[in-house]
């Protein structure tokens, strides 16, 4: 019975996105758990608690020299989670390599990410935000491509959002900035790098929120299943 | 699915062999060029692994950004510290006069300097940021003896490594790789802005490496110790910080 296989998702991409997945997930747990530790931001080169902070984050802390407002101090995290952080830091590095490179070649951006001329049109892009202003369940066809609004999310991630998150937290790094000045000095300061850092691991959470809701609203078993397995959703017939 | 052909197993199993063989090259290199910190075991020595190995490869001699006077911080936070014990109000009362900083190990002059022998050596300062693992951070100029000078009279042998630095906090011990114990921002220091170096900042010595987290800048610096091998000190792991669950090199 030779039946052939529609893949939905290249081995490629389910790997790079479960590696990222992996990574990502135990990025913003570690990292959360370091900003505990001190729950200030700063704009400028230096910051610390004889300074006025840009804004705080109303949690207690795990250092007690941090005014909080709260009465107790929590438990210090930060080896693990510091030691965890760099190590799934160049997971995610490598990952990203692998995808952007393979991506490059094989054709997947321009194939799959890249949005139509058409598609940008502002009566196109108008239609596909109503689309998902209503909450519209998707089409079958769109189980085996991307909408618009979709593929201009993916690529302001993986081209915009990514490199910038990596490039603050490496802004941050005393011993790489003594190599690469530029990296700190562009961004305004390594505090300033420290609250980018931050800011953009939150566009990064806002943006897996809706891509988790999408994914529910689409259809969550067909859409892991073809993320986990490639196979889509019409891959029980022969194509 | 098809059989796997004695082709494809072949090619697999050179791939596999050729792939193992590599990383056994590529750790003994990486090994003899000093690319291995000590406390690469465990779960996350790959990470702290590929993290030393970079930055000893891209950022070896790059000197810590410097800033300019006016960048200096006003009020500088001063990280809290274990109480010191006892005879240190009493070195502190006799205006350090009796500090020593004994250098020993793999050394041809063991020393001990005190706070005025560190004085003779030529002085040297810079600007530069400190920055906490916590993520705060200030600016000072730090003023001191380079390091570099003071391993240069006690005659470092060829084969040493590390430096290993201790404080009068008995918990608080630490090491750096000769690339930043010779490195030219390696201060002893013992002044800070305008002023000797105060108490809370880790007066009257601190060990000062610029391109390294506060963790490594220990304060009240009572001696260093030249060595070819970690493995003896400690639990092993190179300092302190590694068995308190902290990376050795906090360069990042």
């Amino acid at each position: 019975m030779a039946q052939t296989l529609r893949l939905r998702h290249s081995f490629l991409v389910r790997l790079t996105h479960w590696l990222t997945t992996l990574s990502f997930l135990a990025l913003l747990v570690t990292g959360l758990e370091i900003v505990v530790s001190h729950p200030r931001f700063y704009w400028g080169e230096i910051g610390n608690v004889n300074t006025a902070p840009l804004f705080k984050i109303p949690i207690p802390s795990s250092r007690s020299m941090v005014p909080t407002g709260y009465h107790y101090v929590l438990a210090d995290q930060n080896g693990w989670s510091r030691y965890l952080h760099f190590q799934s830091a160049w997971l995610l590095v490598l990952t990203g390599l692998l995808y952007v490179v393979v991506g490059f070649f094989t054709g997947h951006f321009r194939r799959n990410l890249l949005p139509s001329l058409a598609d940008l049109s502002l009566s196109r892009l108008g239609q596909s935000i109503v689309q998902h202003l209503r909450f519209e369940r998707p089409r079958p066809a769109e189980g085996w491509s991307y909408n618009v609004l979709q593929r201009l999310a993916y690529l302001l991630v993986i081209f915009i959002l990514f490199p910038m998150i990596i490039w603050t937290g490496l802004a941050m790094s005393p011993s790489f900035v003594s190599a690469v000045p530029a990296a700190v000095n562009l961004l305004g300061g390594q505090q300033s790098a420290r609250t980018l850092h931050f800011l953009l691991t939150i566009v990064l959470v806002l943006f897996l929120l809706i891509h988790l809701i999408m994914v529910v609203l689409a259809g969550f078993r067909s859409r892991m299943r073809a993320m986990i397995t490639g196979r889509g959703a019409e891959s029980l017939e022969p194509v | 699915m098809s059989k796997l052909s004695r082709r494809q197993l072949i090619t697999t199993s050179l791939a596999v062999t050729a792939g193992a063989s590599g990383l056994v090259v590529a750790a003994k290199l990486a090994e003899s060029y000093g690319l291995i910190p000590p406390d690469s075991g465990g779960i996350y020595g790959a990470g702290e692994t590929l993290t030393y190995a970079a930055q000893r490869l891209l950022t070896r001699h790059s000197l810590a950004r410097e800033f300019s006077r006016s960048q200096i911080s006003k009020n500088p936070f001063a990280n809290e510290v274990a109480a010191l014990a006892e005879p240190f109000q009493r070195l502190q009362q006799a205006g350090f006069a009796d500090w020593r900083v004994n250098v020993d190990g793999l050394v041809a002059y063991p020393t001990s300097f005190s706070l005025s022998d560190l004085k003779g050596f030529p002085c040297r300062s810079h600007i530069t940021m400190i920055q906490c693992e916590e993520g705060w951070s200030y600016i000072a100029e730090w003023i001191g003896a380079p390091l570099s000078h003071v391993l240069e009279q006690v005659g470092v042998f060829p084969q040493v490594r590390y430096l290993v630095y201790r404080s009068f906090q008995p918990d608080w011990w630490e090491s750096i790789d000769m690339v930043d114990a010779l490195h030219p921002q390696t201060l002893l220091t013992y002044a800070m802005n305008d002023s000797n170096l105060p108490v809370g900042f880790g007066g009257p010595l601190r060990m000062r490496v610029s391109r390294q987290l506060g963790y490594k800048n220990v304060k009240y610096i009572t001696s260093l110790t030249l060595t070819d091998n970690l493995k003896s000190f400690g639990k092993g792991l190179g300092s302190a910080a590694p068995e308190a669950g902290y990376a050795w090199f906090a360069g990042l």
